[in-house]
């Protein structure tokens, strides 16, 4: 099977005002990067790909994910899995607890308890599901998030500026382990970032959007 | 899905519970103004009743009562909140004193003007403090304090609860205002602090604050339970009147109940106009000020002012909440002792049922009317989310309307029209009247937070598959636990505080512990008062310890849910 996303020929305009438009295939296992200053719309494609498009905007286009259209589908049915500079775990869960909400159910509680701890294991963070979230420093929360999206089992995966928020260091380590867990699953990725360093680690296509809200091709 | 099609009917029910009564309330009060009331046998439409109320000789004290008094606690409560916010926000006596009035705010109206009177009556702890030795009174005097004829008394009593609730609205507006700096480029340009902040910062908190202003000039023109307690007598004010005539047992007098109902309203009215006339002078004679380059030569003088009043107004509630305290437990207290000669808790085993009974009426009304409230207001708030509703300007005044309705305009006529159509008047009746006050307060307390989630979020939880009721049940409704369980508290005191539609709903059949407190209020029993203004202070603010301290024991565990 196809286990590409295509973006096909998806314009966003505001007011009648088109801030981009793409047309992509993204093959498994291959990163495409949109970049451009802030304010010119990058988050807003991804948002169409989520389904969670903002009522002020207008789009046209069709997203097909291992080759099936899922334009119009419920955000929640689209298999689409999306890291934010935010960690985002949700507070009031325990770090397992993050992890076995996205876990698709089934399974005895004794199964799903295995999947979450062998989850975090993979991550370096073996023993950490009783753990509160927000006791937890940045970079683990990092590594909490991705596991989290992971075990829900997307087929496509976007990143929204996803390492800006943490420290040089800590950024080079979480970009590789996000690209090469994408690669190991074999996954389409979307990234959107206004950092280079970042266009340049993930070795796909790059797609460059300036203020004049056209979308060109770059090598 | 039956969910999906019952959430976006939600919005139009809670327009209907909050603003249905309201319509139907003064709809009611129509017929028998114009003398149309068949179960009294009297068949309109003619100005027989209007007539009558003109003739009653108390008339034009009454409404001027209404008017005077609205005018005055209003002016006198918005005065000290700016002055005090001007001069102290940002200092520590400021945050101090913030602390002191929040839970203030929560104690019900009638419990405050109870303690009021217990404080000032001439048989009062203030005069049993100065007494013999400052005055040598070893009786109590023979002077007019409370119910004094000009109504002073119940001002005071409005403007120590109505202080509390303008500096909370006060302060929610400063959070959405540049103040700080606006404040910091006045002194910069050799402004006093005060003058400065009524300057620069002034015309954008009174744009935010206006709405609930509006509600305290229109409930302290027409509020009836205070007015019982603390307000003159002969005549009463107009709303008083009004219920009286609602209680009479001949049947006629509810024509004339109606036409003061509807006077009352137009009173209302008359003076909102006449506050947003007074706002377009003072808005060109402050432009004038601010231009005519002033730095601030009384702003010590304001300050003391301000920080005494309101200092003054935090501390007669609580030493008014003490003496209650007090008289609940004194045996024999004679005068001018400051402390009863024996202690006994007589006075809470001899109401001990009937406090009991007025208890568990008082809670189910409230638990079911906010719990109703919550729900419609959640579902509001959701739909807005899902289906991208969201309120306009012109909603924020539907949502407040119910309260600038005075309640004497239109809870007879509801009354009316329930017995008109042969409903049965008690509990039920009584908690839907109780919604339209409790709806705008849990609405306007819960959605600010439910807004201020962070969306991505929920599109998190989406993308990794989760639906929009699990999203809602499972991440948003438990993060937002602290704002639910406030606004659930809010909105239990709001029940908690409600006299007039308990009593005129009720058809004097529901008793709850306000009821049945105000009712004591012409006996003159201070014990039997002081065991039920105690607990309906008690259940008007226990709801908000366990709002505090449910979150902290389920979230002990978890610090990002903890208070920032």
């Amino acid at each position: 099977m196809d286990k590409s996303l295509l973006l096909d020929t998806v314009s966003i305009s505001m007011n009648g005002y088109e801030l981009l438009s793409v047309h992509h295939k993204i093959s498994a296992g291959e990163v495409l990067t949109i970049m451009g200053p802030s304010g010119v719309g990058k988050s807003t494609l991804l948002s169409y790909i989520t389904g969670t498009l903002p009522g002020a905007f207008d789009a046209s286009g069709r997203i097909l994910l291992h080759g099936e259209d899922i334009t119009d589908a419920a955000p929640h049915k689209r298999k689409v899995g999306i890291l934010f500079q935010d960690d985002l775990l949700f507070p009031h869960l325990s770090v397992g607890g993050n992890l076995a909400f996205g876990l698709p159910k089934g399974g005895t509680r004794a199964e799903r308890a295995d999947k979450v701890n062998a989850a975090l294991a993979e991550v370096g963070l073996e023993g950490f599901a009783d753990h509160d979230p927000d006791t937890l420093s940045g970079g683990q929360k990092a590594r909490v998030a991705l596991m989290r999206v992971l075990l829900a089992g997307p087929c496509a995966l976007l990143l929204d500026e996803p390492f800006s928020r943490l420290d040089a260091t800590l950024r080079d380590q979480i970009r590789s382990l996000v690209f090469q867990r994408a690669k190991a699953y074999q996954l389409p990725v979307v990234m959107v970032t206004h950092d280079l360093d970042d266009a340049r680690a993930a070795g796909g296509e790059i797609i460059t959007l300036s203020a004049a809200n056209s979308g060109g091709v770059a090598p | 899905m039956s969910k999906a099609r019952f959430l976006p009917v939600l919005p139009a029910l809670t327009l209907i519970a909050m603003l249905g009564p309201v319509i139907a309330g003064i709809w009611g009060a129509l017929g028998p103004a114009f003398g149309h009331l068949p179960a009294a046998g009297l068949i309109g439409p003619n100005l027989s009743a209007f007539g009558a109320l003109f003739e009653w000789a108390g008339l034009p004290r009454a409404a001027w009562l209404s008017v005077s008094t609205g005018l005055l606690a209003t002016s006198l409560s918005l005065i000290i909140v700016t002055l005090l916010t001007a001069g102290w926000s940002c200092t520590a006596a400021f945050r101090f004193l913030e602390r002191l009035l929040s839970p203030l705010l929560s104690v019900p109206h009638a419990a405050a003007a109870f303690g009021l009177a217990f404080l000032i009556a001439p048989s009062g702890w203030i005069s049993r403090l100065i007494s013999p030795g400052l005055t040598g009174w070893d009786r109590p005097p023979d002077i007019l304090i409370l119910n004094d004829p000009n109504g002073f008394a119940m001002v005071a009593g409005l403007v120590a609860k109505e202080v509390p609730f303008l500096l909370l609205m006060t302060l929610a507006a400063l959070g959405q205002t540049k103040a700080r700096r606006s404040v910091a480029v006045a002194q910069s340009l050799g402004y006093n602090r005060t003058t400065g902040w009524l300057k620069t910062v002034f015309p954008q908190i009174y744009a935010q604050i206006r709405l609930p202003v509006f509600v305290v000039l229109a409930y302290s023109m027409s509020v009836v339970d205070v007015a019982v307690i603390l307000g003159p007598t002969t005549p009463p004010t107009l709303s008083v009147q009004i219920v009286k005539w609602m209680s009479d047992p001949d049947l006629s007098m509810r024509t004339m109940a109606a036409a003061g109902a509807l006077l009352q309203l137009a009173l209302v009215l008359g003076v909102l106009a006449l506050w947003k006339g007074g706002e377009i002078v003072i808005s060109r004679v402050g432009r004038r000020w601010a231009m005519a380059g002033g730095r601030g030569t009384w702003d010590r003088l304001f300050n003391g002012v301000s920080i005494g009043f309101g200092a003054t107004s935090a501390v007669v509630v609580m030493l008014g909440l003490l003496v209650l305290l007090i008289w609940s437990v004194a045996g024999f207290w004679s005068f001018p002792n400051l402390v009863p000669d024996a202690f006994t808790l007589k006075n809470w085993m001899r109401h001990g049922d009937g406090v009991s009974a007025a208890l568990g009426e008082t809670i189910l009304i409230a638990f079911i009317a906010t719990g109703i409230a919550l729900i419609l207001t959640l579902g509001c708030l959701e739909a807005e989310y899902r289906h991208n509703l969201s309120l306009s300007a012109r909603g924020m005044w539907l949502l407040y309307l119910p309260l600038l309705i005075p309640q004497t305009a239109f809870l007879p006529g509801l009354q009316t029209l329930l017995l008109n159509i042969g409903a049965d008047i008690g509990r039920g009746p009584v908690i839907i009247a109780h919604l339209v006050f409790v709806l705008p307060y849990v609405y306007l307390s819960l959605s600010e937070p439910f807004r201020a989630w962070d969306n991505r979020i929920g599109t998190v939880a989406a993308a990794l598959g989760a639906g929009p009721d699990r999203v809602l049940w499972k991440v948003r409704l438990p993060m937002l636990l602290r704002p639910i369980l406030t606004a659930l508290a809010i909105g239990v005191s709001v029940s908690v505080g409600q006299y007039l539609p308990t009593l005129l709903i009720g058809g004097g059949r529901v008793a709850t512990l306000t009821t049945e407190a105000v009712a004591l209020a012409s006996g003159g029993d201070r014990r039997a008062i002081g065991v039920y203004a105690l607990m309906q202070t008690g259940a008007a603010l226990v709801p908000f310890m366990i709002a505090l301290a449910v979150p902290a024991v389920i979230w002990r565990n978890r610090r990002g849910l903890r208070l920032g």
